[in-house]
């Protein structure tokens, strides 16, 4: 019961992770009908700035942090200045093969910065343990469900209740009426890039706190949050905060019962598991759980 | 039409492949080209030769689904492991630390296409019930998947960091995969028949893609390609088209697959990973979508890059051919350029290399009235 338990804290931490990665894939798919592929490159940078502003220049955690989300959401802006915007009115496909090509520069940029090593963000949970209601649970674990609930909040806040919130619903729900009613499109476009570049800044030092640092390697983390949101429905919000868990958690009790139930399937399985209910969710429901089914006219 | 070679007056004619004179002396420079090619540079660029041809069948391949079909497959590469894996299982020395039947080239190199082929029938109907972008994360997912299998099923793929043999070029009892030597004393080195045996597949390969392209079900493509719901109105069949764009392209993809590793030798588990699918996305994207010329040229723009990269290091003193070091390394900027040049193409010239030389060539035609 208690594997169970703290299985469960793990996959939840870990799966609140995806939904942080999973609302800035939405939030540019909602904003501009693009796959933003070079999130998992975004969340990587986001921790090497961590790292960077935290443990090189010193800062110390909390500022170095501010640093890193600000820097990793400039990046998102300028991507989407000099890369995505000349793609506006070109086939989806075609801007998201764009994002591909974007995600091979940034990693490559990423991968240059970080080295062979591996490396730490300085954060301030280290690999200390709680026992909350008799289940020992890591500090980090915590942190990134605190985390993830504190962002998720503030971005409902954001685009529910400020004026600039409703400016981007108005500009995903229509781009022509959005500009006739006298918002900057364009603007909105560069602002979804920035806060999903956030959102991937926080994800990126939430991986760092395992334990393990972070390394090049890290980016595939980033990429199981695509099943997360598939899962979910690529448009939508409450998908993402519904197909993170569902796919943390189906990792973590792999990880967990793998070797009693199916020891066959090979070591890290986990690793895979994240694809495999996605395809099997999406024989049942092609457009996720949540998605909106494409209303078709001819 | 005598003197008019370009006036059609059938459709045949207009859709007939080279139905113009310049374009059957293109081609006929470029096969000629091809042939002398392997006999006079050294064996090391008759390889890279071999690869950017074996490439080709690969890239036609992923252009008939993602191309001509319009259903974007990032999972090229877990069908170019099987069809490597089903090559070197069933030419793999009976005796040897792999799994191996020891069976002749005729056989697998039919099977390396067919069984990628009944894969991708399996999975095509997944991709069905899909569009657009949820089918890219899908095929993202096979592309893991696969990795997962080739690198947990040691006894087939030798495991990780060891690997396998390549299959064996063993064509009717002859064995393709050694320096022989024919007119009494000229030598034909091993790279040479890998070459012309993958410009034999090549041409083999891409004579029915043409021709599949330009008939009924290569238009049903394009429509299902162009906008899925008129062309299902018009009565053309979308799971049908899509379940052929899939099971075609898994076949070329293992042919391509059970070839490329021949020319190192070896398998390794690990190499069939997303990168390798975006580089095959980048030979068709930067030749040209939609094209057979622009599989071709994209296939061998993107295997002969990285050798021109690799000659950086002597002009660009920030370029380091170390593994460390320096402000880039060679693969570094190899990996960079695949990426700067996707998204350079697609913004300044979506048609791809094809498209530039359409527009060359409608210069000097015009020429010296280019305007």
């Amino acid at each position: 019961m208690e594997e169970f338990l703290s299985s469960t804290i793990r996959g939840l931490a870990q799966g609140s992770l995806y939904t942080l990665l999973g609302l800035g894939f939405v939030i540019v798919y909602r904003g501009t009908g693009v796959v933003n592929f070079a999130q998992p490159a975004l969340m990587i940078l986001g921790a090497y700035w961590t790292s960077y502003f935290a443990l090189v220049v010193g800062l110390g955690f909390w500022p170095a942090l501010a640093a890193a989300v600000l820097v990793t959401a400039l990046i998102g802006v300028a991507v989407e200045r000099v890369a995505l915007r000349p793609m506006v009115g070109e086939p989806v496909f075609s801007a998201t093969m764009v994002t591909v090509g974007v995600f091979i520069v940034l990693q490559v940029v990423a991968g240059d910065l970080i080295g062979l090593e591996l490396r730490q963000v300085g954060h301030p949970w280290g690999l200390e343990q709680t026992e909350v209601a008799g289940v020992v649970v890591f500090q980090s674990d915590l942190a990134k469900l605190a985390f993830t609930a504190t962002v998720v909040a503030l971005l409902w806040l954001f685009l529910r209740h400020s004026r600039l919130g409703l400016a981007m619903r108005a500009t995903a729900a229509s781009q022509e009426t959005a500009l006739a009613l006298g918002v900057p499109a364009g603007r909105m476009f560069g602002l979804a890039w920035a806060i999903s570049g956030a959102l991937a800044a926080v994800a990126g030092m939430l991986v760092a706190t395992g334990g393990a640092g972070f390394s090049q390697a890290t980016t595939l983390v980033a990429l199981k949050a695509l099943p997360a949101i598939v899962l979910g429905g690529l448009d939508s919000v409450p998908g993402a905060l519904v197909g993170g868990p569902i796919i943390g958690l189906a990792e973590a009790y792999t990880k967990t019962y793998q070797d009693d139930l199916f020891p066959w399937a090979g070591d890290n399985v986990d690793q895979v598991v994240p694809y495999v209910v996605m395809l099997v969710v999406l024989l049942v429901r092609p457009y996720g759980l949540f998605g909106t089914r494409e209303v078709e006219r001819v | 039409m005598r003197g008019r070679p370009e006036l059609f007056t059938s459709y045949q004619r207009d859709q007939a492949p080279l139905n113009t004179p310049a374009k059957r002396a293109w081609l006929g420079l470029l096969l000629v080209g091809l042939l002398v090619f392997p006999f006079s540079v050294t064996a090391e660029l008759t390889a890279l030769g071999a690869t950017a041809l074996l490439s080709a069948v690969g890239a036609i391949g992923l252009n008939l689904v993602t191309g001509y079909a319009g259903q974007v497959s990032l999972g090229h590469a877990f069908f170019l492991g099987l069809g490597a894996y089903t090559a070197a299982v069933l030419s793999g020395d009976p005796d040897g630390r792999s799994l191996g039947y020891g069976l002749d080239m005729a056989i697998w190199l039919p099977a390396a296409g067919l069984v990628p082929a009944l894969v991708g029938l399996l999975v095509a109907p997944v991709a069905i019930r899909l569009k657009g972008l949820y089918l890219a994360i899908v095929t993202l997912g096979l592309v893991f998947i696969g990795e997962h299998l080739f690198r947990e099923l040691a006894a087939v793929t030798g495991g990780p960091g060891v690997g396998r043999p390549a299959a064996q070029l063993r064509l009717l009892g002859v064995d393709l995969g050694r320096r022989s030597e024919i007119f009494g004393g000229y030598p034909i080195t091993r790279e040479i028949k890998l070459y012309l045996i993958a410009l034999v597949v090549l041409v083999a390969l891409a004579v029915p893609a043409k021709n599949l392209a330009r008939s009924a079900v290569g238009r049903a493509f394009a429509a299902v390609r162009d906008r899925d719901l008129a062309a299902e109105v018009m009565g053309v069949s979308l799971t049908r088209h899509k379940l052929i764009a899939f099971t075609i392209s898994s076949f070329y993809a293992g042919i391509a697959g059970a070839l490329l590793p021949t020319v190192t030798g070896f398998i390794e588990p690990g190499s069939f990973n997303l990168l390798l699918s975006v580089q095959f996305l980048a030979m068709i994207l930067i030749g040209g979508v939609a094209t057979l010329s622009g599989s071709l040229l994209g296939a061998a723009f993107v295997v002969l890059l990285p050798r021109l990269v690799e000659e950086l290091p002597r002009f660009l003193p920030f370029v380091t051919s170390e593994s460390t070091g320096g402000v880039l390394t060679t693969f570094q900027l190899q990996t960079l350029l695949y990426g700067v040049l996707i998204v350079v193409f697609l913004i300044a010239e979506p048609r791809g290399l094809f498209g530039i030389w359409v527009r060359t060539r409608n210069y000097w035609r015009a020429w010296p009235f280019s305007y």
